[in-house]
């Protein structure tokens, strides 16, 4: 894991110098970001994510005195950001006693908190149901499916709101059922970020982190993340991004002028809120990948527009955003259609286009 | 050439929240085009700037991905369903 000096080059020799006033010693030592090399259960591999500074392809594009780093959770179990709230609201359901043996865990969801549920209700022993709109990519239904869950298809012309009144019926038939974990309204989801994800960004960044980026599907990353890192430092800005337009192509990102609006998004708590449209973030998953080695999925693309329009408005500082997956689940969908264009005589010209803005 | 168009959830703003409209034309093309006429606004979502279905949509003739047929210049035939379905669910 990348959780050496070595990651940091323009670090000061003393880690804790550039940390805000009255946090020295509450920096953790770097020795706690080291995974577990062995565990019980997968529930103990979710977190402890590595963080990946972009500097090949950001080269000549932002200022000297900024960095972008990464926070790849394709690397959790599960291969997505989405271990952390499922683990969290999973515990939090047994924990107070609404799930527990007999119980179906039951949730609407167009595939990462899918395949977390999934694992973890394999791994903890409950069955697993899942409501999806029937044009999600085809490799998350055969991922969910290899876990033993079983899916609920709903309409694809209704979206994502469609799978989530559809899962509410099938609430609504037989209650005693189901534990609904509920990640759009269940605070669970922001509290793991604000107990996982956050700690551990302060900790990688040894509390140098200025602006912290992510984008929307619950708020869940954006607001628990948040809430911590303004914890530590009220100075840390908060940034979600959205898709530019309700029709869009952002697999897992809500445009919420014209969505359901999660009851754990709070927009109020955010510093700013970035639209990003969906053939510029296409383009930029097709650039890390050719650049910096790093093949993800289109909500990361997203995440690394909104990272760079933060770096290019500011002359220092270290921001941080957040890959929510890898992008091998997305290799039979629109993502990929046509992009040899984009191989490298292509690339250059995108680079070129982001010189010249 | 009347045919039956089904409109997805984030394009329903152009037609007053109607699910399903109607539309003149011999070809996907000329269909996009009838469409922009009756609901402004829905070409630019539908096409790019070379007048290309985006890659992100998904354009459906009686069950069948256009991009497998003759993408935008795929004839149409009076009755003909289309379906319009963005590449994404959306949520997560």
């Amino acid at each position: 894991m990348a959780t050496t000096s070595q990651s940091f080059p323009r670090l000061p020799a003393d880690a804790d110098a550039g940390a805000p006033a009255g946090v020295r010693n509450r920096v953790a030592p770097l020795s706690e970001v080291v995974p577990v090399g062995r565990a019980d259960s997968v529930l103990d591999l979710v977190g402890n994510t590595p963080l990946l500074e972009i500097s090949r392809l950001t080269a000549g594009l932002i200022p000297a005195g900024v960095r972008i780093l990464a926070k790849l959770e394709g690397f959790n179990p599960g291969g997505s950001v989405k271990d952390r709230p499922a683990r969290k609201m999973l515990e939090a359901g047994i924990a107070e006693g609404k799930l527990k043996p007999g119980k179906v865990i039951l949730d609407s969801t167009s595939g990462n908190t899918g395949i977390a549920l999934a694992m973890l209700g394999a791994t903890l022993g409950y069955p697993v149901e899942l409501v999806m709109p029937s044009n999600v990519s085809r490799e998350r239904k055969k991922i969910v499916e290899a876990y033993g869950a079983k899916i609920h298809y709903s309409d694809p012309m209704e979206g994502s709101d469609g799978a989530i009144i559809m899962c509410r019926k099938l609430l609504e038939l037989d209650p005693a059922r189901y534990f609904k974990p509920d990640q759009y309204n269940n605070e669970a989801n922001s509290l793991a970020h604000f107990e996982t994800t956050g700690p551990e960004i302060w900790r990688q960044t040894r509390g140098q982190v200025t602006h912290f980026v992510a984008t929307i599907g619950t708020g869940g990353t954006v607001m628990g993340t948040g809430r911590f890192l303004k914890s530590k430092n009220r100075a840390v800005k908060v940034i979600a991004v959205e898709p530019d337009d309700p029709m869009h192509g952002l697999e897992g990102l809500k445009h919420m002028a014209s969505s359901i609006v999660p009851g754990i998004y709070h927009e109020r708590e955010l510093d700013d809120k970035i639209q990003v449209g969906t053939e510029e973030a296409y383009e930029i998953v097709y650039a890390l990948g050719q650049t910096e080695g790093i093949l993800v999925g289109q909500s990361s693309g997203a995440a690394m527009i909104a990272a760079l329009k933060v770096a290019r408005s500011i002359r220092e500082g270290t921001i941080v955003t957040v890959f929510s997956d890898f992008g091998d689940k997305y290799l039979s969908t629109n993502l990929w259609i046509g992009w040899q264009e984009w191989r490298r005589e292509r690339l250059q010209q995108v680079i070129a286009k982001w010189k010249k803005k | 050439m009347a045919v039956r168009v089904r409109v997805p959830t984030p394009l329903r703003r152009f037609t007053a929240g109607v699910d399903e409209v109607s539309a003149d034309g011999t070809s996907i093309k000329a269909v996009i085009e009838d469409l922009e006429r009756r609901h402004p606004g829905m070409r630019e979502r539908l096409l790019d700037e070379k007048g290309d279905i985006r890659r992100f949509v998904n354009i459906y003739l009686n069950g069948d991905d256009v991009r497998f047929l003759d993408a935008i210049n795929s004839k149409v035939k009076d009755g003909d369903d289309i379906s319009i379905v963005p590449a994404i669910a959306g949520g997560r």
